[in-house]
């Protein structure tokens, strides 16, 4: 059993998510996309947590995921209030703080 | 850590992890291209749920049960009331992509390279027998240690959620206080208008 693959997905994926971030408009799909990156980063922790016999990494795993909920939370909050403001979810429309 | 186990020998935890992380591969290149928002939605849903079985190969169950519960339940909920309420549009979009797709494809694939470069070099060498030094990740397991070490960053991340939760509330309702001034200044106008 190799752990190394385990790291080449969790890689892979956080390389998808942040090509995801870098080509989706809708805010809603970016915010998806940063989903899969925090989820490539806990399968590295648990991972480790694996390799080394140590359950440490599956405790900071659990902490991030209750870390990432509050900012999904939060974030659909900021997405939703923009949209009722602008009309529109989309990232290019945001900008207000070019005036 | 370092056994000399034959490299060919495949067991069926390794057939099972081929089997979901190509499907985990999948279904997250499939979220980042469709071009539908909400089969996207559904294909992060799929990403995310192999990703918990690949957290219960790894012996974390009870990361894997939470990685279900908060992820597969209640994010991926969010993620679609989220895409209702700002009136995706449903159906296939021409939209969704921004220009920048070759600067995005460069930079994604250099982070890919310097990812898998740097983890290869790392860990080409390591090798782990599945009987040996395993911790199981159950619930009493994560929890003991969980409330023996963890006790100060559980309890704070216990305050973040509620901080969490009432800043979402206090940002997505309407502005109640102009509403309420506005039906309680009325008549009060009135009033002072008719006594004068």
């Amino acid at each position: 059993m190799n752990p190394d693959n385990y790291l080449f997905l969790s890689a892979l994926l956080f390389t998808i998510g942040a090509f995801g971030v870098l080509i989706r408009r809708n805010a809603i799909v970016v915010f998806m996309c940063v989903e899969l990156m925090l989820n490539a980063v806990n399968l590295t922790l648990v991972t480790f947590s694996r390799m080394h016999g140590d359950l440490t990494g599956q405790v900071i795993a659990f902490f991030t995921m209750v870390v990432a909920a509050a900012e999904v939370v939060v974030g659909l909050a900021i997405i939703v209030s923009v949209f009722r403001t602008r009309r529109s979810a989309s990232v290019d429309d945001a900008n207000l703080l070019k005036y | 850590m370092t056994t000399t186990r034959a490299l060919g020998s495949t067991t069926g935890v390794e057939i099972t992890f081929i089997l979901i992380g190509l499907l985990t591969f999948g279904a997250a290149v499939l979220t980042v291209t469709v071009r539908n928002l909400v089969h996207a939605a559904l294909w992060l849903v799929v990403a995310l749920g192999g990703l918990a079985g690949c957290y219960l190969l790894l012996a974390a169950e009870f990361v894997a049960w939470v990685q279900v519960l908060i992820y597969v339940g209640a994010v991926a909920v969010l993620l679609l009331f989220g895409l209702m309420l700002t009136r995706a549009p449903i159906g296939r979009t021409t939209e969704l992509d921004s220009g920048n797709r070759w600067a995005a494809a460069v930079v994604g694939l250099a982070t890919a390279g310097v990812l898998v470069s740097v983890i290869g070099d790392a860990v080409r060498t390591t090798w782990f027998d599945p009987r040996q030094a395993v911790v199981n990740g159950t619930a009493k397991a994560v929890g003991t240690s969980l409330f023996r070490y963890w006790v100060l960053p559980f309890e704070l991340l216990s305050v973040l959620l509620l901080a969490a939760l009432v800043g979402a509330i206090v940002l997505s309702r309407r502005d109640v206080s102009d509403d309420v001034d506005a039906a309680e200044g009325t008549p009060r106008a009135q009033a002072t208008e008719a006594e004068a």
